[in-house]
């Protein structure tokens, strides 16, 4: 019998691959009619290919053992036993200990979470947080909403900072080459080191630090630079561009930041940039843009021009989107501030013809648009951004020039390694950062950094540069000490600890400390001596307080440089690259690397790709089709003569003639999580030409297996995400359902809910969903959901309880339209998982939520496969990890650790609707709109997700839900989703129908 | 042919269909009072503690309220175990020799916690809040019986759902003026039918018997 | 005369072939039925021939491999399978289905044509209902095999518990709990009233005490007397009016657990009498497969004669038909819907990545079982014999067709899917396999694997074959 099913088996048997036939393809959408959504190469080529790309992500009978399981096995066998015993209908519990205080804190109840203010500063700049707090546990970061950097939102690296904290591969004891020693025997060997720098005026003393805005961190500094005028101070951050901060430098004559205000423009031209998604501003801008991007009240939205090599986050939600190459933006941008009547130097080529629409579109905005110059392009962008914009008139209005916080006549890692090799450094003080791993290769940073006599690491992780350092201090932690950082506008916060440090970890301060003959200093006592210093008179303690309390200290902000310079733009350095070109990115989830341990950043879904666990190299489809690349071959990438070989992923959208390669990956002393998967980037990056070089890229041969979490099949003519332009939303602004109403309610046969007291809703905005993937980590954070590990992520079986899917439209497969979509359960009134459930595990509420008992399910799995929307996850393994005791302390405990064998989804954030009602209930009063937020709504930079009450009158998402914008996926089916959308609507350029693609 | 069976065989044959039938009873019967009888539920089985802590002295003799020491039963879905500290507010005056008492005297030396051992102890995945439930007018011995003639604590309820799930369907039985929600020997009056249904009305008491009250 | 302790088959007088339209060869008598049959069972041991060794060791080594595949999978998980989202069921539900429909045939046969006073059933039935248990008892596994905690598979029924909960009555699955669980017990004591007499014959016959004993006790003390008959042909009556709704009803409730639901697929109206034509469809191919090698080595072409492949092999054909029919109805109201969903999905069947599938489901079930047209191919015992073997495959391929195609491609293209059996799935599906075949190779040899009786009142019926034997003398 078995041999008669080998069409079956040759299904998992490896097939030979074949280039997807892009051509056949692109003339297949070319002759599209209507929106084709469609998601990959492959699918849309609807092609045998796909089959086999399909087998290549599903390969083999074998290895059905989720990541982990030799950690794990033997537990899932004691649950695996234990449940056995649960079989008997009777069983006694076992005996549970309850351990009360001897001495209780005061402010502490048991039961009651805790918030505290703090900040987390990512590459120096702060974004305020509030961290929840059970029993001095911190178990979920939200944002302040009194921060300018936050305004209550976070980015997904807050969210994951959490489970960092709690990781099991922290170091956690001072290390001397490699052996065990301890902080007084290293803070004894540092002083009497140091003795000796100092009595040199610290000649051949090299203090290496990541970018800072710590006052108390700059002033120590300061004083120590002082005291030693031989000591120097390098800084080196790998996923910022240093030109950004020269350029600024350039306009206002001294150390300023630029600053934009999206909120009063009506057109923005982005070159290159990812504002909505990177940089100390970014979440205050993608607040601004939301709004600017209002249109249910005949508003008229913003405009946005993307002019980018690789499709960035906010690149997927531009009107106009125009495949560059990187290299090519600084000539685009002289050639934009020409056509603006702006001085610039010979561009060289001719502009493009679509480029002067976008100058007429800018110069019918005066004073109401923004350019804005991307994170890594060059310095001569950053300065014609700045001419540009004070041509225009924007300066002062959606442009604003600040004081700048970060430190200023500071060294660079090139001069560092120099020195080194010159001999000149003695004693190399490492402070945070993994320079080893970080540092461009063609600097031989490994190499330079043995010739320091003494090499001091000071880090969370053991990583490749502890293995190169004679000491390494566990750093602590920023829920473990006290510091203080500052936002792009100068806002400072005073950073608190949420818990006492887990291991020996000491703070950056502490270490300074000693250098400063101090030794046994707290970085409490060094921070609050700074501020006392700072704020003297009035009452500190008060200020203090209340500075801790709101997270940020009143009164202290940059100043904004009204006189911004003109600017002289200098001649174009180089042209563009002609043949191919390699641009260097972050990672989008795993930054420079220095997330790379972090499980739920590894499995969230990289927004464009929606890879997870491996960094790709993005090649575009044209350049795919010319070197017959399919997804997921390897790639060998080469740039002045040193090479790497990553998995090609091919990027609708990418620019030809280029590929874009994401640092953070291919690391050796991570972890066990992020430990030799991925490439490393830094392998082939030249410190002259950081972010873009020449240089090619050939097929090596071999195939590797991707973890994808949507990788399959076609749209075949379904709308899940409904768009219109912004003409056709003015004259049927009900366009999501004029073509496809919702099916008439009479046609159900159960009787109707009468749904009396509360009933719970969620709106999705479309318009201002960017993609960032920010709400699924939040809820994975609120909800305990375990992680998976790549290879069950290939299998189908990853557990997010909310997903962002991406969809390509039009019929131009080198420049789609691009749609995200967040699905969370959709909590139907009708919901088809409900009937089918044989033991009542998953049931409606009467509140209109659709329950899932964990506690009650026995795994049939009847309810996902009857999902229409397949929004549920199911444990096919022991996912949640039992026996690592670190990770219990990033447990909600409001929320049930779900156990192996069971199904669970979105609950709305149940937890939190119950805490609500309970408070409001005691206090005999009824529950205020927006006083229960979801942790995907509270989190979302751009608040594109709105929960509450439909019946309460007036509630916001009554009103969105009224909106003719609103419409139900999948509303045909008549499940009557409470989860709705709006769609989104697209705000063309006329002039440049031509380019605008048909939808 | 020889008879292969005796005649004895056929009431052999008879009494073992009585007697499957009979066995098969027993078993299921035997089950049944398994399940709900102490040695699942360990109602009225006071287990072992590190102090034989007598809630029948503090509370009748001494007549300290629950409040001293379950501090946050009011406000936070935990009643709150005393701390070390709380004990010896007391017990470093009266009882400071007793050999009963040692343990609290050296966890307030040591500072290391007494473990008790939970004696109304739910599953993880229940989610029960006090402060809501004493809100609404339920009495601590609604629950935990009169713990003021309990030398040691026990369970007085099996805590399993049904036993929650009777209240939660019809709370005007156990319903009690927020007056006399501390008042462990409270006696229901006569007139509970009424006086129940005019509290829930008073209290806005809901019946929730949604599944996601009690577990997330 | 011979005593039977060394009695061979191959001492009976020789009997020739019957012709085709006769369902019992020419010179039996009530000794040689009971010999022929009865002989079977109480061979001792050491005469066992060595193919069933070989054939029920090969059988329990499928059965050890169904025991490590249960152990690997409640000790790691249902992850060992290729189960995943999208595809929320795979080849446990697959098989379920597939041995429900193999274990129609019996009661079919043993009810609906004992009602309908079909003779020829007569030495074929007791074999398939054998078959039809045995069938179930796979079945049985794979609902509990596929939960992912199966050590709690017991609050599927309706039970009195501390927690006030019921099972949730709208759920098809909780209708096969009933369906399935009634199905099996009837079949069983169907079955069991069947045996009786025999097994009193067997008692008689049987060369050593113990085994008289033992049988003994199994026939619970038939002695065949007159009012033992009259009240054994009521019951047994009785017992087929029983049984003969559940036929109809079981599959029927099975194909709930699709029609049910809301997946393009599943959701149709036309699931039940096509599930039971499907079911009958696979019984008797099952029937075949078992009972064409059985008749030769056990040497009872005289028992089991072309009549009764014939009339089979027809029963296949027709319901093989309908099962056509059903596909071809699929397939026009996926078109006459007018559904998008409906559509894609037919589509998807046929050119998606599990079009190989489909169109070998097509060969199987509909093209070549077309050539039992021909009477010549009905009377080709071997090629039948190969037919059967491929309506089974067929049958399989249509489930997985139903449950897997289905499911991985429904409405959210975002979260459309692809679905590979592991080697833990095949295990398992294998080890069923042993583990029926092992039941079989037990069952022919500790009971009469075609009714004594039954095959006596046909010759009793039928004595005009006898004296025309005499006459050739």
């Amino acid at each position: 019998m078995k041999h008669s099913l080998i069409p079956l088996e040759s299904l998992v048997e490896p097939v030979k691959k074949q280039a997807t036939d892009l051509q056949a393809l692109r003339e297949k959408l070319a002759a599209g009619r209507g929106p084709a959504f469609w998601r990959t190469l492959d699918e849309a080529a609807e092609s045998e290919e796909l089959r086999e790309y399909v087998e290549q992500e599903f390969p083999g009978l074998s290895g059905q053992i989720p990541q982990g399981v030799d950690r794990r096995s033997l537990l899932k066998v004691m649950a695996a036993s234990l449940a056995m015993a649960g079989a008997a209908a009777c069983t006694k519990q076992p005996k549970e200990l309850i351990v009360p205080y001897v001495r209780q804190p005061e402010n502490i109840i048991p039961g009651l979470p805790l918030f505290y203010a703090t900040a987390m500063p990512t590459a120096g700049y702060a974004r305020g947080v509030l961290v929840e707090s059970h029993l001095n546990r911190p178990t979920k970061v939200e944002g302040n909403p009194d921060h300018p950097a936050s305004l209550g939102s976070t980015t997904i690296f807050e969210q994951g900072s959490v489970l960092n904290l709690y990781d099991p591969d922290r170091a956690e004891i001072v290390m001397r080459e490699g052996s065990i020693s301890n902080w007084p025997t290293f803070t004894g060997e540092f002083s009497t080191a140091a003795q000796g720098i100092v009595s040199r005026k610290g000649e051949g003393l090299a203090i290496l630090s990541g970018a800072t805005t710590s006052p108390t961190l700059i002033n120590q500094m300061s004083t120590l630079l002082a005291q030693n005028p031989g000591a120097k101070w390098y800084i080196h951050e790998p996923s910022v561009n240093p030109a950004i901060r020269s350029a600024a430098k350039k306009i206002a004559g001294k150390n300023a930041f630029v600053a934009y205000d999206f909120s009063q423009a009506d057109v923005i031209v982005s070159l290159e940039s990812d504002f909505l998604n990177n940089g100390p501003a970014a979440l205050a801008y993608a607040r601004q843009y939301a709004k600017r991007r209002a249109i249910d009240n005949g508003e008229t939205p913003v405009r946005l021009y993307a002019i980018e090599s690789c499709p960035t986050v906010s690149g997927s939600i531009a009107d106009h989107r125009f495949p560059v190459k990187s290299s090519a933006i600084p000539a685009i941008a002289y050639q934009l501030a020409k056509a603006c009547s702006v001085a610039a130097p010979d561009a060289g080529t001719p502009a493009p013809d679509w480029l002067n629409a976008v100058a007429q579109d800018l110069q019918n905005s005066k004073g109401k648009c923004v350019v804005v110059p991307g994170e890594f392009q060059p310095e001569s962008v950053h300065l014609a951004a700045w001419a540009l914009n004070s041509a225009l008139g924007n300066v002062g209005k959606t442009v604003r020039l600040l004081d700048g916080v970060e430190p200023d006549n500071t060294h660079t890692l090139e001069e560092l390694t120099t020195d080194l090799n010159n001999g000149r450094i003695e004693m190399l003080l490492i402070l945070g950062g993994n320079p080893v791993y970080t540092a461009p290769a063609s600097l031989n940073f490994t190499t330079a950094i043995r010739k320091a006599r003494l090499v001091i690491h000071l880090s969370q992780f053991s990583d490749e540069t502890s293995l190169w350092s004679h000491w390494h201090v566990p750093e602590a932690h920023y829920l473990e000490t006290w510091s203080d950082s500052r936002a792009f506008d100068g806002t400072t916060t005073i950073q608190q600890p949420l818990i006492a440090p887990l291991y020996e970890n000491k703070s950056a301060h502490e270490v300074l400390s000693i250098l400063l003959g101090k030794p046994d200093q707290s970085s409490h006592d060094i921070v609050k001596g700074y501020w006392q210093d700072q704020l003297k008179g009035a009452n500190f303690e008060a200020v203090w307080k209340t500075s801790l309390h709101d997270g940020w200290i009143a009164g202290i902000a940059a100043n904004s440089i009204n006189a911004g310079g003109a600017v002289t733009l200098p001649p174009l350095q180089q042209p563009a690259i002609s043949d191919l070109e390699v641009v260097f990115r972050p990672d989008p989830t795993i930054g420079d690397g220095a997330w790379s341990n972090n499980g739920w950043l590894q499995e969230l879904p990289k927004p464009q790709s929606k890879m997870t666990w491996d960094n790709t190299v993005s090649i575009s489809p044209k350049d795919a089709q010319r070197l017959n690349v399919t997804i997921g071959d390897m790639l060998k990438v080469t740039v002045n003569g040193r090479t790497t070989v990553g998995p090609a992923w091919i990027l609708p959208g990418h620019v030809e003639g280029s590929v874009t390669v994401y640092f953070g990956y291919g690391r050796t002393a991570s972890g066990r999580v992020g430990n030799n998967i991925g490439y490393n980037a830094y392998a082939i990056q030249d410190a002259s030409t950081p972010w873009y070089a020449a240089g090619s890229i050939s097929k090596t041969g071999e195939h590797y297996r991707l973890a994808n979490v949507q990788e399959t099949q076609t749209m075949a003519g379904r709308n899940p995400v409904r768009a219109t332009e912004l003409a056709e939303y003015r004259k049927t602004p009900n366009f999501p359902t004029a073509e496809e109403p919702p099916l008439d309610k009479a046609t159900s046969l159960y009787p109707e809910w009468p749904y009396e007291g509360h009933k719970w809703g969620m709106t999705i905005d479309l318009n201002v969903c960017t993609g960032c993937s920010a709400c699924i980590i939040a809820c994975q954070a609120e909800n305990n959901i375990a992680v998976v590990g790549k290879d069950q992520v290939a299998r189908g079986r990853h557990m997010h309880w909310i997903r962002v899917d991406r969809y390509y439209a039009g019929n131009d497969i080198d420049d789609p339209e691009i749609y995200n979509q967040p699905v969370p359960c959709m909590h139907c009134e009708q919901a088809p998982c409900e009937v089918v459930c044989p033991v009542a595990a998953t049931v409606h509420s009467n509140e209109g939520l659709n329950e899932m008992v964990y506690n009650r399910c026995v795994g049939t799995r009847y309810c996902s496969n009857n999902c229409p929307y397949k929004v549920r996850r199911f444990n096919f393994y022991l996912y949640s990890d039992w026996n690592t005791q670190s990770l219990y302390g990033a447990r909600n405990p409001d929320v049930t650790v779900r156990t192996r064998g069971v199904m669970e989804k979105c609950s709305y954030c149940v937890q939190r609707i119950q805490e609500v009602k309970i408070q409001a209930d005691k206090e005999n009063r009824p529950i205020r709109d927006g006083e229960i937020q979801t942790a995907c709504q509270q989190v979302c930079p751009t608040q594109a997700i709105t929960f509450g009450d439909l019946n309460l009158k007036g509630s916001k998402v009554a009103q969105q839900q009224a909106l003719p914008r609103n419409y139900g996926l999948l509303d045909d089916l008549n499940t009557r989703p409470r989860t709705k959308y709006l769609g989104f609507v697209r705000n063309s350029n006329e002039a440049l129908s031509g380019n605008t693609r048909k939808s | 042919m020889p008879q292969l069976f005796r005649p004895s065989s056929n009431t052999i044959a008879k009494v073992s269909i009585a007697g499957v039938v009979l066995l098969l009873g027993s078993t299921l019967a035997v089950a049944y009072i398994m399940d709900r009888g102490p040695w699942t539920t360990s109602v009225r089985i006071a287990p072992e503690q590190p102090i034989p802590f007598s809630h029948k002295h503090h509370v009748k003799d001494d007549g300290i309220d629950c409040r001293y020491c379950h501090t946050s039963v009011e406000n936070s879905g935990y009643a709150g175990l005393p701390p070390t500290e709380t004990c010896m507010t007391c017990h470093s005056q009266i009882w400071s020799n007793a050999s009963v008492t040692q343990p609290i005297r050296d966890s307030w030396a040591s500072g290391k916690s007494i473990e008790w051992t939970r004696v109304h102890d739910l599953p993880d995945f229940v989610y029960f809040n006090h402060s809501i439930h004493i809100n609404k007018g339920i009495g601590c011995s609604a629950c935990h019986g009169q713990v003021d003639e309990m030398p040691l604590m026990y369970r007085v309820n099996t805590l399993n759902m049904n036993w929650c799930v009777n209240c939660h369907r019809n709370p005007a039985q156990f319903i009690r003026p927020r007056s006399e929600v501390f008042n462990v020997d409270y006696a229901y009056p006569p007139n509970q039918a009424e006086l129940g249904a005019k509290l829930v009305k008073e209290y806005h008491v809901q019946s929730l018997t949604d599944c996601v009250t009690c577990h997330r | 005369m011979a005593t039977q302790e060394n009695l061979k088959i191959s001492e009976l007088p020789e009997i020739p072939d019957p012709g085709p339209d006769e369902i019992i060869g020419p010179g039996h008598n009530y000794a040689t039925v009971t010999e022929r049959i009865g002989g079977i069972v109480y061979t001792p041991w050491k005469r066992w021939p060595g193919k069933w060794w070989i054939g029920a060791a090969i059988a329990f080594g499928f059965v050890n491999l169904l025991m490590l595949a249960m152990y690997v999978l409640f000790f790691r998980g249902i992850g060992t399978w290729g189960v995943n989202i999208p595809i929320g069921w795979g080849f446990a539900i697959i098989n379920f289905v597939w041995w429900i429909g193999i274990g129609h045939a019996g009661t079919l046969i043993s009810a609906i044509l004992f009602l309908l006073r079909q003779d020829w059933r007569t030495s074929i039935n007791r074999f398939s209902e054998a078959m039809t248990l045995f069938a179930v008892a796979c079945a049985g596994m794979f609902p509990i095999l596929h939960l992912g905690r199966p050590w709690l598979a017991y609050w599927l029924f309706p039970y009195p518990n501390s927690m006030w909960l019921w099972p949730q009555p709208r759920s098809p699955l909780e209708w096969d709990v009933f369906a399935v669980s009634t199905y099996g017990t009837v079949s069983l004591v169907f079955w069991y009233i069947g045996l009786i007499p025999d097994l009193a014959s067997i008692r008689d016959s049987a060369p050593h005490l113990w085994q008289q004993r033992i049988y003994g006790i199994l026939c619970l003390g038939w002695r065949g007397s007159a009012i033992h008959w009259h009240r054994y042909q009521k019951a047994y009556l009785l017992l087929a009016g029983l049984s003969t709704p559940l036929v109809l009803s079981v599959h029927t409730i099975v194909s709930f657990d699709f029609a049910i639901s809301i997946i393009p697929g599943w959701h149709t109206t036309i699931f039940p009498p096509y599930f039971v034509a499907g079911a009958i469809y696979s019984g008797f191919a099952m029937v075949l497969t078992l009972i064409i090698p059985l008749r030769s080595w056990y040497n009872m072409r005289d028992l089991i004669t072309l009549r009764h492949i014939d009339a089979a092999a027809k029963f296949m054909l027709g319901t093989g038909l309908i099962v056509a029919y059903g596909y071809a109805m699929e397939a026009f109201f996926a078109w006459y819907s007018g559904d998008k969903y409906e559509s894609f999905m037919y589509w998807n069947r046929i050119t998606g990545p599990y079009a190989v599938t489909w169109w070998l489901l097509i060969l199987c079930n509909i093209a070549l079982p077309q050539s039992l047209w021909s009477r010549r191919v009905r009377h080709n015992i071997g090629l039948v014999w190969v037919l059967s073997l491929v309506v089974n495959i067929g049958m399989w391929l249509e489930r997985f067709e139903i449950v897997v195609t289905s499911l991985h491609r429904d409405f959210v293209p975002s979260s459309w899917g692809i679905y590979i059996p592991t080697k833990w799935d095949w295990a398992t599906y294998t080890g069923t396999l042993g583990f029926f075949m092992f039941l079989i190779f037990l069952f022919v040899r500790m009971l009469p694997s075609i009714s004594i009786f039954e095959v006596r009142e046909v010759v009793h019926h039928l004595r005009h074959p006898r004296e025309a034997y005499q006459e050739k003398q």
